[in-house]
């Protein structure tokens, strides 16, 4: 994956840099050490790798806006950094860069439980907000899988999702209000603790805009009140395509189901062996959970069952209990984890409409065997995020390139039939040159002329979501 | 002047092209919110069409200038709606004419269920416009989860034809519910009726509307909570929810599908206001505010929608309340006020300078020439 070239004459300031760093930040903010920087090197996308010029911790929104204006004058590239989860490399730093990591920034500033609200600062980990308001029976809903460590910020910068977002929305759509530092240090606050902010929908904008139009220190964020209750049904068909009808039969009848999870046989067969979940061995499995009182759960599981028998599955197993809804569950929620003790994988997050999804997976299929890699598809069926996982060598040469040549065409059927080449990763750099093939040229350019006006000199996160080639003149003019 | 209506897209674009002065842009003009703008007035009524509907996907894909109900009787053959509830202006405003989707989307048009599924940006999958140099452009799609790229999406709902026309919109769509249950109480004073739609929403009951009116239809003030669902669902959370909120007082249940839908579309459409002298303010604050900012404005008359968090007032001519004073009152609380009808004030809230700038910044890439709506939305002159 190509980065910009660091700047020498950046990389030449460094101790300039931090000293004028530590009039603004205490000393233990700032990380210079080579053996401290390398922390930061890499997010979850561990396949690329590269230390930071320096590392710097600010604890609150003015130290936040001190640096940015601080890099601002000086020119250096900034990269936030939530807590380094993300898949897409949204989070990789080049030499010349200083990683702004708001791990510090943690704490719950305001709960409000008539108007619904919590309020956080931004580097406070998903599952912990939720864990602020539970006792008194809420939750935040957008849950993507790695919310126990991954942070607020990050969450809106990647618009985050989660299995539950059928029902809830992902992040967009349970973020209130943020305070976010501009590049060049102004502090800005839009939305808050009412609906629908008002002038143009910047908070909607700054929503997945994967950290480069400022840098968000607090969020206010909806809370639900807990359901009375969840419970999930299996279900099992010889057939992908009968599988694809059930999902739509559902929809269609008016359940809304919090979420619809789909598991084809490579996936099923790999979190057997891991994980002994007794899934039945077929084709393709649906995971359907509703929510409400015991009554409620009956009545809509019995409406799903019905659907699901009208087209013959080989299983349909109902739970009854808690136990059974977590044995239910544990192939699903271990299905990453099979599929990494089988070999390397690489995770994709392409979307597609749902009533392509036979044909998609045919396709993957055929696929499979012109790379000769292997592919288990797991994914949110209610709403066709597909995360099919390519398994590959790390060790053998050539395999990782082979791998994401793979990944390459899987995400151009995506567009191609319809969908996207991301649901809830993030472009970062990893999808950054498959672009073109989701957007026409204008369709980039207005984009990117969005970033020229909240960062007019292209210093936040400067080398991801746009390919190289189209952000070029812009990093080069803003020099 | 004859409006310019455009039948293709091709043809808007060059339309915008040509285009030397300013531009009034306009869906089915059933919403003139703001001070009226200059120039041509530029339709898209005559973009109309439902491009792909595909119900068990939930998503639909049409031309910006269809008319509203043909969107409403296609998904209604399905059993299914758009689940924002997006409010008709015309009886509130005076207006004649075809509300158009393209002008929901233009103006976020939201009803009483925003409180429960968002607003009509959170449902608005992907668009299509011609920008103010006549280029085509497209962001997101049509499918529910995509943050391929920025969120132009939600940039261009709500942005009043400021940024570009849209020519396309994909929308998420859902089921409509089987049953619904509406309790109601008489009597409550406002403070005490926004404590109690707290106590609703915060509860696992699902509300999808929540609302109060300081002068119901027979002319006393009603407080409303709406269930929706399967029949038995709605009927065992209406019963909890009576359980509930006992202590405010005694909640009767409607269940007619014909008076449940005419109560909420009473409130929707601001119905008490309608024909009557005065200003129509709509405020946007935290909804344990919304009775101490109403109280503290003499002489309004209120109804609160979203729990208390979205506020109607119907300010009297001469009661001496004016913009300044209306909206330091919201303000100092956090929240908005927009002027939807009179014209004793700019319509839309003055933006912190900060924000202001990056609002001109955008209007200025995606229009350089000013051609969409000159004025509109705050924009210095």
């Amino acid at each position: 994956m190509e980065m910009p070239k660091p700047d020498p004459k950046i990389m030449a300031r460094k101790a300039e840099l931090i000293s004028c760093l530590q009039a603004v930040l205490p000393a233990d903010a700032i990380i210079s050490e080579p053996s401290e920087t390398r922390v930061y090197e890499c997010d979850a996308l561990t396949a690329y790798k590269c230390p930071p010029l320096l590392a710097v911790l600010p604890a609150s929104t003015q130290e936040v806006s001190d640096v940015l204006r601080i890099c601002h004058d000086m020119g250096v590239p900034v990269v936030p950094r939530g807590s380094g989860t993300s898949l897409a490399g949204g989070a990789l730093p080049t030499a010349d860069s200083v990683i702004l990591g708001v791990a510090r920034l943690n704490e719950v500033l305001e709960t409000d439980y008539d108007n619904r609200f919590i309020r956080v600062q931004s580097g406070r980990t998903n599952l912990s907000v939720t864990g602020a308001v539970e006792t008194e029976g809420f939750f935040y809903a957008p849950d993507p899988s790695s919310q126990l460590a991954c942070a607020i910020a990050g969450n809106i910068a990647m618009n985050s999702g989660g299995a539950h977002c059928l029902k809830y929305g992902v992040t967009t759509n349970n973020l209130m209000g943020v305070t976010m530092v501009l590049m060049d240090g102004t502090v800005t606050e839009i939305g808050g603790a009412f609906l629908d902010a008002e002038g143009l929908d910047l908070l909607g904008l700054i929503c997945g805009s994967e950290g480069q139009l400022g840098v968000v220190t607090e969020a206010t964020l909806r809370i639900l009140r807990q359901p009375e209750g969840a419970r999930p049904v299996l279900i099992g068909f010889d057939d992908i395509v009968v599988a694809g009808a059930c999902v739509a039969d559902i929809i269609k009848a008016g359940v809304l189901p919090v979420a619809i999870e789909f598991m084809d046989r490579p996936c099923i067969r790999a979190t057997e062996a891991f994980a002994g979940a007794g899934y039945p061995d077929c084709e393709a499995l649906l995971i359907v959970e509703v929510e409400g009182s015991d009554a409620e759960i009956d009545e809509q599981l019995e409406t799903i069952m019905q659907i699901a028998r009208s087209h013959n599955p080989v299983e349909l197993r109902e739970s009854n209990s808690a136990e059974e809804s977590a044995k239910i569950w544990l192939g699903r929620k271990s299905a990453f984890g099979a599929m990494g003790q089988i070999n390397d994988y690489m995770c994709l997050d392409g979307t597609i409409p749902v009533s392509q999804l036979p044909y998609v997976l045919k396709r993957i299929g055929e696929m499979s065997k012109e790379y000769g890699l292997d592919v288990g598809n797991v994914f949110h069926a209610g709403d066709g995020n597909m995360h099919p996982l390519i398994l590959f060598d790390a060790n053998k040469p050539g395999d990782l390139e082979l791998c994401e040549a793979f990944g390459a065409d899987i995400l151009r059927l995506c567009v191609e039939v319809g969908g996207c080449l991301t649901g809830e990763h993030g472009v970062g750099i990893e999808k950054r040159d498959l672009m073109h093939d989701q957007y026409a040229p204008g369709d980039l350019d207005i984009q990117m002329a969005v970033k020229d006006v909240f960062d007019p000199k292209w210093l936040l996160n400067p080398a991801k979501v746009f390919p190289l080639a189209a952000s070029d003149t812009r990093r080069i003019a803003a020099e | 002047m004859t409006a310019l209506t455009p039948e293709t897209e091709a043809d808007l674009a060059e339309l915008i092209t040509q285009a030397d002065g300013p531009l009034r842009i306009q869906g089915g003009g059933t919403r003139p919110i703001g001070a009226p703008t200059n120039g041509a007035v530029l339709s898209t009524s005559a973009l109309t069409g439902i491009e792909l509907y595909e119900p068990g996907a939930l998503t639909l894909v049409v031309r910006a200038g269809t008319p509203l109900s043909a969107v409403e009787k296609a998904l209604d053959a399905e059993g299914q709606r758009l689940a924002f509830e997006p409010m008709d202006h015309r009886r509130l405003l005076g207006t004649t004419g075809a509300p158009t989707i393209g002008g929901v989307v233009a103006a976020n048009v939201s009803g009483p269920r925003r409180i429960q599924v968002g607003a009509c940006r959170d449902h608005l999958l992907g668009v299509r416009f011609v920008d103010g140099q006549g280029q085509v452009l497209k962001n997101g799609g049509r499918v529910m989860k995509n943050v391929t790229g920025y969120d132009l999406v939600k940039l261009m709902a709500g942005s009043y034809g400021t940024l570009g026309v849209l020519t396309e919109v994909s929308l998420k769509v859902l089921p409509k519910s089987h049953a619904t249950g509406v309790l109601l109480l008489e009597g409550l004073s406002d403070a005490q009726a926004v404590k109690a739609l707290s106590a609703a929403l915060g509860s696992p009951y699902e509300v999808t509307g929540a609302a109060h009116l300081q002068k119901g239809m027979d002319g006393a003030p009603v407080t409303m909570i709406r269930l929706e669902g399967f029949e038995n669902s709605v009927a065992y959370r209406a019963g909890e929810m009576q359980k509930l909120l006992a202590g405010f007082g005694d909640f009767t249940v409607e269940t007619d599908p014909e008076r449940t839908r005419a109560g909420w579309h009473y409130i929707r459409d601001v119905v008490p206001f309608e024909g009557r002298a005065g200003d129509v303010w709509r405020l946007s604050v935290k909804p344990s505010d919304a009775p101490g900012i109403v109280a503290g404005l003499p002489g309004v008359e209120a109804l609160y929608d979203w729990g208390g968090g979205l506020v109607w007032l119907l300010v009297a001519d001469g009661s001496g309340l004016n913009a300044t004073r209306i909206r330091a009152a919201v303000t100092a609380r956090g929240g908005h006020a927009t002027l939807i009808r009179g014209t004793s004030a700019e319509a839309f809230q003055p933006l912190a300078p900060a924000i202001a700038a990056l609002q001109d910044g955008l209007r200025r890439k995606f229009d350089p020439r000013g051609l969409f709506n000159p004025g509109l939305m705050g924009q210095a002159a």
